[in-house]
C-alpha cells in the first residue's frame, strides 16, 4: 500500500486527445503542406480560438457541477452591449482619465454578466429549478432584452484600448489568446486545488452527499453560475473587441459548440469530471479541423459535421472503454445507482 | 389516504395540476387580449395564429413524447431541414408525386430519429449530447451538400394543396383551412393516441418514470427509444413539409436555431426533463400561451423586438412555479412517507 | 407437496469474486420459504438469477414445476409465474395505482384498454382484500401502501412464487403483521412466498422452511419450527455471538450534548436526553420512528419546531449544518450510497470533503502536500485498505467505505459523533472493525450516539440505550442491567 501517489503527467483522456491532435496535424500537414504552418494561418487560428475558448470554459464550469449554462451567449452579447453602450457614450479623453473610464465601462459589462450569473444561481439553488430550464429562460430573456433595447442593431466605434484587446499582438501572440491563457490558467488551478474547485466536481457527482457533509451547496451553486457568467461576459468583450462592434446575435452558433468542445475535452456531461487542459486541447483540435478544411476549400459546414462525428466517436469510445470489465477506476453514475459495487469485491 | 371515489374527484385532481393553472393563465390571457384588442379574438386571427405556430406546435407534439420517455432531443430542427430539402429536391428532379414526397420526407425524418436512438442506446451517451452532436452532423451535411441553395419553383400541386376556403365574409376575406392547421391537429392527435391509447405509450411513461423498474417489468428500453426518437423524426418530417408549403420555398438554414423555443413551449406545458411527466394538453397550452402572448403584444402595439424578452420571462416564471409546486408536494409527502427514498437503496445486499 | 422451483448447483462469479458457489434451493408449491443471509452472502445474486436478470455459470440447473429452463430472461421468468418485489419496490410513482398493478398488460403494440387495466387492478386489490384507491398516484402513497401495490402487481401477473426482498425494513410492527397475514393467505391459495432478508426473526413464526446463505455458499435448509433467531444469526455469520454487554462504567466526562424538549411536527416530539464525553449512547427505533429525523435535527439539516439543543452548554440558535459542525457535531448518514459518500469521486476527495476550507493555505488553495498528508494520516489511522487514494470510493468494500465516511468526519475534530445505522451493507467481519473504531473513539473522550434498528448492535456496543417509537423516547436501558430480550420487547411493544 503506497498512499503517496504518482500523478501521471498526462491523463488518459488528454493522451487520447493529444494523439488525435498529432494525427490531425500529420494528416492536414501532408494534405495541405506548408500553408497550414504559415504564420498567418497560425495567427488566424490564435485569433479565432479565444472567444470559443472562454465560452467553453464558462460552459465547462456549469457542466462540471452537473448542470448546463445555456445563457452564456446571451450573457456575452448583453454584457458586450452594455460595455459598448457606455464606451460610446463617455466623453472622449485621450489621457489617463479616459483609459480609466474605458476600463470602468468594460468592468461594468462584467458586473452585469456576473449579476445575471447570480440570478441563474439563485433560481437553481433556492428554487430548485433544473439548470437547463433556468438558463433556457434567462437565455431567452436576456437575448430578448438585448434585441429589445438595440432593435437588433449594432453598436460600434470603440477607443483604441478596446481595439488593442481584440486585435493587437504581445510578443507576436494575439492579445485575445493571451487573455484566454491568462484566464484558463487560474481557472485550472482553482478547479484543481481550491476548495471551491473541489466542491464543483463533488457537487457534480452527488450534490446530496456534499450537502450532508455540511457544505453550503446553495452558495457554491451561486458562485458556479457567477463564475460562468463572468467568463461569458469576458468572452463577450473579446468578441466586441475583435469585431469592433457589439450585437445581440453575435456568436449564437457557438452555444452548442461549447458543449461539444467541453465534452470532447473530457468533461463528463453528467458532471464531476473534467480538466481545463483537456478542454484546451479539444479547442485546438476543433480549430485545426476548421482551419484545415478551410484551407482545403471545404465548406465550413462540413466542419460542423466532422465536429459532431468526432464528439460522438470520442464520447462513445469513452463509454465503451468504461464498460470493459477490467478497468474500474471511475464509476459511471449509472453503475452506482443500479448495482452497488459488490461489497466483497475489494478483498 | 383518500380512498373514496367521488364524482367531483376527477375535477378535484385536475384542479391541482399544472395544466389547470396553465389553462387558467391561457384563458385569462385570451380574455385580457380580447378586451384590449378587438382584432385578437377573431376567427381570422385565430386561423392565422394556428397557421404560423403550426410548425412549432407540431414539433412540440413530438418533443413531448421524447421528454416523457426521460430523454431530450434538439436535433429535430436539423432533421426537419434535411427531410424537407431532400424530399422536395427529389420530387422536383424526379417529377414525383405525393407518395414520393411523403415517403421520402417522413422516411428520412424517421430514419434520422432512429439513428439518434441507436446512438443513445448502444453508446449510452446522454441524449442531450447525442442530439447536440447529431444536430451539427445533419445540419452541416445538409449545408455542405446543398451549398446553402434555396429551393424555389416547387410544383403547384404541392404549393396549393390542402387548402379549403371555409367561407368568405362580406368583405371578401376568405377563411382558409390549410395544411398547416390540419397537420397541427394531426400531430397532437397522434401524440395523444400514442401516449394515452397504446401500450407503447404507457410503457414510455413508465420508462420515463423509473427506467430500472421498467426493465424489471420486462419493457424493452432499446425498442422504446427507437419508437420515441423515430416518432420525433417522423413528426419533424411531417412538420417540415407543412412548413415548406407555408414558406413556399425551402431554405436549408431557416429552421435550425428554433429547437430551444420548442423545448421551452413543451416545458412550459409541464413536461419534466427528468421524464415521466407531461401531457398533450399541457404541450398544447404551452404553445398556446406563448403564441397568444406574442401575438397579443404585437396587437397591443409593443414592438416585436421585445417578444423574446417576454417569452423568456414567461418561461422563467413557469419553470420556477413548477419547481416550487413540486417541492411543496415533496415536503408534504415527507410527512406521509416514513422512509427516505434513498435509505431503501442502501440496504440492498 | 411438489417442488415449484428447483435450483441445483447454481454458481455465479463476478470477475474474480465468487458471489454464489454451487447452491441448491428448492421452493415447494405454496410454501413460505425464507432466504437468510448477511449482506454480501449472495442473496441478491440468487434473486437476480431466479428472475432472469443474470445467467448462472454453466452447469447450474434451474427448473420450474419440473421443467428445466435454459437461458432464462426476465420476461420468461415472469411468464413462469415468478414475481420479485424488490426492496425499492420498482414502482412507477408517476402513474396511478391501477396502472402500476396492470403494468404486465402492456406487451407489444396494441391499444390500451383502460377498462381492462381497471379490471385487473380491482381484481388484484380485491384478492388481497386491502383498501387501495386505484386512481391514486403512487407518488402520493406512504411506503406501506406502496408495498401493497407491488404485491398486487405480482398477483395480477399470476404469480406462483412471490419473492420479497427485505420486505419488512421500512414497515412498522403493525404493518409487518398485516404483511405476514397476507403471506399466510397467499400460501393457502397455493402461491409460494420467499422472504429474503438478513433479519428474519419476525417472519420465522409463519415460515415453513429457512435456507441460510453465507459467503455465497449454502449453509443448509432448515425447518422453521426448529429455528430460533439466535441460532439463525449464528448460521448466517458462522460464529456464535460472544459479545457481552458492557459493564456499567462511570462515564465521568462532562455533558457534551443536552437535548431538552425537542419537537418537530410530524417527525418527533418532546425529546430530552444528554450524552457525556466518552459515552456511547444507543438509540433503537424502527425506520420511521423519527430516529433519523432527530439525528438530522441535531446535525442542522432538519430544524426543530421547539426545544433546545446545547453542546457543552452552548445553545444552538441557527440550526444549520455550519453551526452544528462548528460546535463539533458530525453525522454519519444511514444512506452511505447517496448521502454519505460521493461514490464516483476519489477516496482522497471524500476524506477531505468536510475540511477543505481548513486545509486551504493563505492563498486560498489547498497545498497538495497538506492534502496528501491528511489523506494518508486518516487512511493509516483508520486502517482503510486502499491501493490508491485517487481511486473512486465506490471501488472499496462496504466496510472500507464506512471508514472513509468516518475519516471525513473525524477530520473535522468533532466532539459528538452521530452514527446512523453505521453497519448497513457492511460484512460481519468488517462490522467488528467499525465497532472497534467507535470504541476507541469513545475511549478518547468522544461522545457517540449510535442509532440503529438492530437490537444486538446497540445492546452490545453502547453504554446506555434509548428506545424511540413513533417520534417519542419510550424507554431507557442499561445493557449491563437488562437483557437483549427485554430491550427487543420494548422496541416491538
Amino acid at each position: 500500500m503506497s498512499p503517496v501517489r504518482r500523478i501521471p503527467l498526462v491523463s488518459a483522456t488528454n493522451r487520447v486527445l493529444l494523439v488525435l491532435f498529432a494525427g490531425l496535424v500529420l494528416l492536414f500537414g501532408t494534405v495541405i503542406g506548408t500553408p497550414l504552418f504559415r504564420l498567418g494561418t497560425l495567427r488566424a487560428m490564435a485569433l479565432q480560438v479565444p472567444q470559443l475558448g472562454l465560452l467553453s470554459l464558462a460552459m465547462m464550469i456549469a457542466l462540471l457541477s452537473g448542470g448546463l449554462d445555456l445563457s452564456i451567449i446571451a450573457v456575452a452579447d448583453f454584457s458586450a452591449l452594455v460595455s459598448a453602450f457606455l464606451l460610446t457614450n463617455i466623453p472622449a479623453d485621450p489621457g489617463g482619465l479616459g483609459i480609466l473610464l474605458q476600463v470602468l465601462c468594460l468592468l461594468a459589462g462584467l458586473l452585469v454578466a456576473a449579476t445575471i450569473g447570480a440570478i441563474n444561481g439563485v433560481i437553481i439553488a433556492y428554487l430548485d429549478v433544473s439548470p437547463i430550464l433556468t438558463t433556457l429562460g434567462t437565455m431567452t430573456m436576456i437575448k430578448g432584452l438585448s434585441v429589445g433595447l438595440t432593435h437588433g442593431g449594432v453598436i460600434s466605434g470603440f477607443p483604441p484600448l478596446v481595439l488593442f484587446l481584440g486585435n493587437a499582438n504581445l510578443l507576436g501572440v494575439p492579445v485575445p489568446l493571451v487573455i484566454l491563457l491568462l484566464v484558463a490558467w487560474p481557472v485550472a488551478v482553482m478547479l484543481n486545488r481550491s476548495p471551491f474547485g473541489n466542491l464543483i466536481a463533488m457537487i457534480g457527482s452527488n450534490i446530496a452527499a456534499v450537502r450532508y457533509s455540511g457544505v453550503d451547496t446553495r452558495w457554491v451553486l451561486i458562485r458556479i453560475y457567477v463564475l460562468s457568467g463572468l467568463l461569458a461576459g469576458l468572452a463577450g468583450i473579446i468578441m466586441m473587441a475583435r469585431f469592433n462592434s457589439a450585437n445581440a446575435a453575435y456568436g449564437e452558433s457557438f452555444l452548442l459548440v461549447t458543449v461539444l468542445a467541453a465534452v470532447l475535452g473530457g468533461v463528463d456531461p453528467s458532471g464531476g469530471f473534467g480538466k481545463v487542459s483537456g478542454l484546451l486541447i479539444a479547442l485546438a483540435i476543433l480549430q485545426l479541423i476548421s482551419t484545415g478544411f478551410n484551407l482545403l476549400g471545404l465548406s465550413e459546414f462540413l466542419t460542423l459535421t466532422i465536429w459532431g462525428v468526432t464528439l460522438v466517436s470520442i464520447a462513445g469510445l469513452g463509454v465503451l472503454r468504461q464498460r470493459l470489465p477490467s478497468r474500474r477506476r471511475a464509476i459511471s453514475p449509472g453503475q452506482t445507482s443500479s448495482g452497488p459495487i459488490s461489497p466483497r469485491a475489494e478483498r | 389516504m383518500r380512498s373514496t371515489t367521488s364524482p367531483g374527484m376527477f375535477l378535484g385532481a385536475f384542479r391541482r395540476t399544472h395544466e389547470f393553472r396553465l389553462l387558467i393563465a391561457t384563458v385569462g390571457l385570451i380574455a385580457i387580449l380580447s378586451v384590449s384588442s378587438r382584432r385578437f379574438l377573431t376567427l381570422q386571427n385565430g386561423l392565422d395564429l394556428l397557421t404560423s405556430y403550426a410548425f412549432s406546435g407540431m414539433l412540440a407534439a413530438g418533443l413531448l413524447v421524447v421528454l416523457v420517455s426521460g430523454g431530450i432531443d434538439i436535433s429535430f430542427t436539423a432533421i426537419a431541414s434535411v427531410a424537407q430539402y431532400v424530399a422536395l429536391v427529389a420530387v422536383m428532379h424526379l417529377h414525383g408525386g405525393w407518395l414520393m414526397l411523403f415517403a421520402i420526407g417522413l422516411g428520412i425524418g424517421t430514419a434520422l430519429g432512429m439513428l439518434n436512438a441507436v446512438l443513445i442506446s448502444t453508446l449510452r451517451i446522454s441524449s442531450i449530447i447525442v442530439s447536440i452532436a447529431m444536430l451539427n452532423v445533419y445540419f452541416g451535411l445538409l449545408m455542405f451538400l446543398s451549398h446553402g441553395n434555396q429551393l424555389f419553383n416547387m410544383p403547384d400541386w404541392f404549393l396549393n394543396a390542402f387548402s379549403w376556403v371555409l367561407w368568405t365574409d362580406s368583405e371578401q376575406n376568405p377563411y382558409v383551412l390549410n395544411a398547416q392547421i390540419i397537420g397541427l391537429f394531426v400531430c397532437f392527435a397522434l401524440s395523444w393516441l400514442l401516449l394515452n391509447r397504446t401500450s407503447i405509450g404507457r410503457q414510455i411513461y413508465a420508462l420515463g418514470g423509473n427506467a430500472e423498474a421498467a426493465a424489471r417489468v420486462g419493457y424493452n428500453a432499446w425498442r422504446l427509444n427507437l419508437v420515441v426518437y423515430g416518432y420525433m423524426g417522423f413528426i419533424a418530417g411531417l412538420a417540415s413539409l407543412a412548413q415548406a408549403q407555408l414558406a413556399q420555398s425551402v431554405a436549408p438554414n431557416v429552421l435550425v436555431g428554433r429547437e430551444l423555443n420548442v423545448l421551452a413551449a413543451v416545458v412550459l406545458g409541464g413536461a419534466s426533463l427528468t421524464g415521466g411527466q407531461g401531457t398533450v394538453l399541457g404541450a398544447i397550452l404551452g404553445v398556446a400561451v406563448l403564441a397568444c402572448m406574442e401575438n397579443g403584444l404585437i396587437l397591443l402595439g409593443v414592438s416585436s423586438y421585445w417578444t423574446q424578452f417576454f417569452d423568456g420571462a414567461v418561461i422563467l416564471v413557469a419553470v420556477s412555479t413548477i419547481a416550487w409546486e413540486r417541492r411543496r408536494q415533496r415536503a408534504a409527502m415527507r410527512r406521509v412517507i416514513a422512509a427516505p427514498a434513498g435509505a431503501a437503496v442502501a440496504r440492498q445486499g | 407437496m411438489s417442488a415449484f422451483l428447483e435450483l441445483r448447483g447454481i454458481s455465479k462469479r463476478f470477475g474474480g469474486v465468487r458471489a454464489l458457489d454451487n447452491v441448491d434451493v428448492t421452493v415447494e408449491v405454496g410454501e413460505i420459504h425464507c432466504l437468510a443471509g448477511e449482506n454480501g452472502s449472495g442473496k441478491s445474486t440468487l434473486i437476480k438469477i431466479i428472475s432472469g436478470v443474470q445467467p448462472p455459470e454453466p452447469g447450474g440447473h434451474l427448473a420450474v414445476l419440473g421443467e428445466a429452463l435454459h437461458g432464462l430472461t426476465p420476461a420468461e421468468s415472469i411468464r413462469r409465474g415468478i414475481q420479485v418485489i424488490y426492496q425499492d419496490l420498482s414502482l412507477f410513482t408517476n402513474l396511478t395505482v391501477a396502472e402500476n398493478i396492470a403494468a404486465g398488460l402492456h406487451r407489444g403494440l396494441h391499444l390500451v384498454s383502460w377498462r381492462a387495466i381497471r379490471r385487473t387492478a380491482d381484481a388484484a386489490i380485491r384478492r388481497i382484500g386491502v383498501d387501495l384507491d386505484p386512481d391514486a398516484f403512487v407518488a402520493d402513497l406512504p411506503i406501506a401502501q406502496r408495498q401493497l401495490v407491488a404485491i398486487c402487481r405480482a398477483l395480477a401477473a399470476d404469480a406462483r412464487l412471490v419473492i420479497m426482498d427485505e420486505p419488512t425494513a421500512s414497515l412498522t410492527r403493525r404493518e409487518v403483521d398485516s404483511l405476514l397475514a397476507l403471506a399466510h393467505e397467499l400460501r393457502q391459495r397455493g402461491i409460494a412466498v420467499m422472504f429474503v432478508s438478513h433479519r428474519l426473526d419476525e417472519v420465522l413464526e409463519i415460515a415453513d422452511r429457512v435456507t441460510v446463505l453465507r459467503n455465497g455458499e449454502k449453509v443448509g435448509t432448515y425447518e422453521a419450527a426448529d429455528m430460533t433467531g439466535r441460532r439463525l444469526g449464528e448460521l448466517m455469520t458462522g460464529k456464535s455471538f460472544d459479545y457481552t454487554a458492557r459493564d456499567a462504567r462511570e462515564v465521568a466526562g462532562e455533558t457534551v450534548l443536552a437535548v431538552r424538549n425537542l419537537s418537530r411536527a410530524g417527525d418527533y416530539s418532546d425529546i430530552s436526553f444528554t450524552v457525556g464525553a466518552g459515552e456511547t449512547l444507543g438509540v433503537i427505533g424502527r425506520l420511521g420512528s423519527g430516529r433519523t429525523e432527530l439525528a438530522l435535527s441535531l446535525f442542522g439539516m432538519n430544524p426543530p419546531d421547539a426545544g433546545e439543543v446545547a453542546i457543552r452548554g452552548r445553545t444552538l440558535t441557527r440550526h444549520d449544518t455550519a453551526e452544528a459542525i462548528g460546535h463539533g457535531i458530525a453525522y454519519v448518514s444511514e444512506d452511505r450510497l447517496t448521502l454519505g459518500l460521493v461514490m464516483q469521486q476519489p477516496i482522497s476527495s471524500n476524506i477531505t470533503l468536510a475540511v477543505l476550507e481548513d486545509l486551504a493555505g493563505r492563498n486560498g488553495l489547498v497545498p497538495d502536500r497538506r492534502r496528501q498528508q491528511a489523506v494518508t494520516h486518516w487512511i493509516e489511522e483508520l486502517g482503510i485498505k486502499v491501493s490508491d487514494p485517487e481511486n473512486a470510493v465506490g471501488t472499496l468494500s462496504g466496510g472500507n467505505q464506512q471508514r472513509v465516511v468516518l475519516a471525513k468526519w473525524l477530520a473535522t475534530e468533532p466532539s459528538l459523533l452521530i452514527l446512523d445505522s453505521p453497519t448497513v451493507g457492511v460484512d460481519i467481519g468488517a462490522k467488528d472493525g467499525i465497532y472497534a473504531i467507535v470504541r476507541a473513539l469513545a475511549a478518547k473522550g468522544l461522545a457517540v450516539i449510535l442509532i440503529s434498528d438492530e437490537v444486538p448492535e446497540v445492546f452490545y456496543h453502547t453504554d446506555r440505550i434509548l428506545i424511540m417509537r413513533e417520534g417519542r423516547l419510550t424507554g431507557e436501558f442499561l445493557p449491563s442491567r437488562s437483557s437483549e430480550a427485554e430491550v427487543r420487547q420494548a422496541v416491538d411493544a
